[in-house]
């Protein structure tokens, strides 16, 4: 899936992927993808609740070995 | 103003003895709807941490000042950064060491009885979760029913009363929590002891526990007492003919589910006959210990989950549904979630698979559903 800007959050713990994400967010446009790649797992269920708290869009979700990565659209 | 950090097992005491405390949960919505500390005193508010990271002026004016506060999440990152975000604004806060994760692990000792001749019986709460395993100590002899993943609680613990563990039990093959039994047994010389109904596709030795199987520690002595229904395997245990390991057999204030390891409609019928007939066979007198309690109000006031088997008789309202037909609807219709990842569970239990300790941790994340009511 492609995405205007990628995040690398791997080795990050709780908050930091999230806190990570919304600063980039910010500095997008409406409409833009953002992929986030993460390790930490409660990274998932956690994405989920903010982007739906953010009006954004989680498009899609992979594992890729340890990697977890999101492709979230900015509302 | 400074943060300070909480222990799971200071939470625990708070929640046994009743104490006021205000929690701020800042994990999302779905996890706080699911599973939270419990107690009878606890005030609660769930705003997710990523809601705050603007500020957490709203959330002051929600906060009460005449109770202590713990900011509460997953892991304790979260937590910390809400707690020190209050403390900026002059708002003295703790936050719980190890999030949920240590509040799923604790374990909490509580002494149920004296047994004959200077022995011991304790009940390991782990209030987090709801799950109950015990130590029986006797002349310098331990036996352990239903030990959980938190090995070393139980290793440390026999030591501290210098005693040596020689049998480790299982009721039955858990489903909702990791057993420890088996890396017990092996770490101490042990035997390590299965029911063998429930030990099909077990890839480790174990000794088959039968009914009628009797072991002696110290000067007492526990027996092995077929009680099938939660799973096909299931067996009780008496101490001293004093007191009753149900196992998920039978609670405080509710009866096992039959349905965890599929087999629902096949299992109520031995349920049944585990409940009416097996039990009440039994003297009214015994104290029943089960492997679980589901709501807090099922702690007695010194934090242990006991009660008088004649008593439930009474009160247990899965004791006394009259109407076959009716018992078999109750535990095969409506029944509620299933445990957080209870087929890989089982397969652990089972030794077909060895998750990483990390993994396992999540795996028994949420609370334990064994019981309907």
């Amino acid at each position: 899936m492609n995405a205007d800007k990628v995040l690398d959050a791997k080795g990050l713990a709780c908050p930091m992927p999230i806190v990570k994400t919304r600063k980039e967010m910010k500095a997008m446009e409406s409409g833009q993808v953002l992929e986030i790649q993460a390790t930490d797992k409660g990274a998932s269920a956690d994405l989920t609740a903010w982007a739906k708290s953010g009006g954004h869009d989680l498009l899609e979700e992979q594992i890729d070995g340890d990697v977890l990565k999101f492709w979230i659209k900015k509302g | 103003m400074s943060v300070t950090a909480m222990t799971a097992a200071q939470v625990a005491r708070k929640v046994i003895d009743n104490k006021p405390l205000f929690i701020l949960d800042v994990r999302n919505g779905d996890a706080f709807a699911d599973w939270k500390i419990e107690g009878g005193n606890i005030q609660y508010l769930n705003i997710p941490y990523f809601d705050l990271l603007d500020g957490v002026e709203e959330v002051i004016d929600q906060l009460p000042n005449d109770r202590d506060i713990l900011v509460v999440c997953a892991k304790e990152g979260s937590s910390i950064m809400v707690a020190d975000m209050l403390a900026e604004e002059g708002v003295e806060t703790a936050y719980l060491s190890g999030g949920m994760k240590a509040w799923s692990e604790h374990l909490e000792p509580v002494k149920v009885s004296n047994l004959k001749d200077g022995g011991e019986l304790y009940q390991f709460v782990r209030v987090g979760k709801g799950c109950l395993s015990y130590m029986a100590i006797s002349n310098g002899e331990a036996a352990i029913i239903d030990a959980t993943r938190m090995t070393d609680v139980f290793l440390n613990f026999a030591q501290e009363k210098g005693a040596t563990i020689k049998h480790v039990f299982d009721t039955h093959l858990h489903a909702d929590h990791i057993s420890g039994g088996r890396h017990i047994a092996e770490a101490t010389g042990a035997v390590y002891y299965l029911p063998p109904a429930d030990a099909n596709g077990v890839t480790f030795d174990y000794t088959a526990l039968e009914s009628g199987f009797e072991a002696g520690i110290g000067s007492s002595k526990v027996e092995a007492l077929y009680t099938p229904g939660h799973t096909i395997g299931s067996t009780s245990f008496i101490v001293d003919d004093q007191y009753l390991m149900t196992g998920d057999i039978l609670f405080i204030d509710s009866i096992g589910r039959p349905d965890l390891a599929g087999l629902a409609e096949d299992w109520v019928g031995d349920l049944r006959e585990s409940l009416y007939e097996r039990y009440q066979a039994l003297a009214n007198e015994l104290t029943v210990l089960p492997a679980h309690f589901m709501i807090m109000d099922e702690l007695n006031e010194d934090g242990s989950v006991a009660k008088k088997l004649g008593d439930l008789f009474k009160e247990n309202h899965g004791l006394n549904i009259a109407d076959e037909q009716e018992f078999r609807d109750m535990v095969t219709k409506n029944l509620p979630p299933q445990p957080n990842a209870y087929e890989d569970i089982r397969k652990t239990n089972m030794g077909q698979i060895t998750p990483e300790d990390e993994m396992q941790r999540e795996m028994e994340i949420g609370p334990n559903r064994c019981a309907v009511r």
